[in-house]
């Protein structure tokens, strides 16, 4: 299994001053008219978030749980495809006017996390549900990755 | 470092960068830090925490000696199997803030959306800026 996590722990202000860093990076781009750093590019903006994804396995179904609070049901995307659960989606801000006296420690914009699941997956009773913050996928295994009982007559 | 150095170092952090005053009283529990967000609005001010996993039953809002105390209790999951992999902290979330004295107590209210925590925080009417008209 592959799950990679790009920012597990917050840090508001070192973000904020990648944000700025990226800011100066894409001028400085637009200057020369020319990528400076394709690698950057590839993996997006520094203020991406990465939320919390757990996962349990039982004989029958993985079950992907995603910490993705204050989001708008519609907000959330799922797809998979060969085997990778992708969730992604976008977090709007709540205050109206962040201006005067205002304290983020919260990640807002967009997300996306793969998810490569360890067997294969019957991609019709895949399921999901979203509650008090929680995205939970439910995904039964397909037939062949079902762990069988094969009795060995001794003879 | 180790996973639990990491939260350490991530909790005292925290403490720099926030206002919250922690109360003396050690609790055995262990408990998380929400990440919130406040706005400062004419009205006073409202604060959100995030606390993935709780539901209404579950969040305590108390004020007490001029301190604000939230609270939020992670419902048991419903889920079959075992943990295969791992990232959130299965701990109930706590924080602890000092309020602004201009704050009218008897109005505090909260209510709680997707797991995000709202608690609206008005200032009393007395402190609003208000035109004093010249005679």
């Amino acid at each position: 299994m592959n799950i990679q996590r790009f920012q597990r722990y917050s840090q508001p202000e070192l973000s904020r001053a990648f944000d700025r860093l990226a800011t100066l990076r894409e001028e400085t781009d637009s200057l020369f008219n020319t990528p400076f750093s394709p690698f950057f590019r590839t993996s997006g903006s520094f203020s991406t978030w990465s939320p919390a994804v757990d996962v349990y396995e039982d004989k029958d179904q993985f079950t992907v749980i995603a910490e993705v609070p204050g989001m708008k049901k519609e907000a959330l995307n799922l797809t998979l495809q060969n085997g990778v659960l992708t969730i992604s989606g976008e977090r709007e801000r709540e205050e109206k006017k962040p201006d005067q006296g205002f304290r983020s420690e919260r990640f807002v914009g967009r997300f996306q996390r793969s998810i490569t699941l360890p067997a294969s997956i019957d991609p019709s009773g895949v399921k999901a549900t979203y509650q008090d913050g929680l995205l939970k996928v439910m995904l039964p295994k397909s037939e062949e990755a079902k762990p069988k009982q094969i009795e060995v007559s001794v003879s | 470092m180790s996973t639990a150095q990491q939260e350490d170092l991530q909790q005292k952090e925290q403490q720099q960068l926030s206002t919250e005053s922690r109360p003396q009283s050690a609790e055995s529990r262990r408990f998380a830090t929400p990440l919130v967000d406040i706005e400062s609005t004419q009205d006073g001010y409202v604060l959100y925490a995030e606390m993935p996993g709780v539901s209404k039953d579950g969040i305590e809002v108390t004020v007490e000696n001029g301190d604000l105390l939230i609270v939020g209790h992670r419902r048991p999951l419903e889920v079959s199997g075992e943990p295969i992999y791992r990232e959130s902290r299965p701990y109930d979330f706590r924080r602890v803030y000092e309020l602004d004295p201009s704050i009218d107590t008897s109005r505090i209210s909260a209510r709680i959306e997707n797991g995000l925590l709202i608690v609206n925080l008005p200032k009393a009417e007395k402190v609003k800026p208000r035109r004093i008209e010249v005679e």
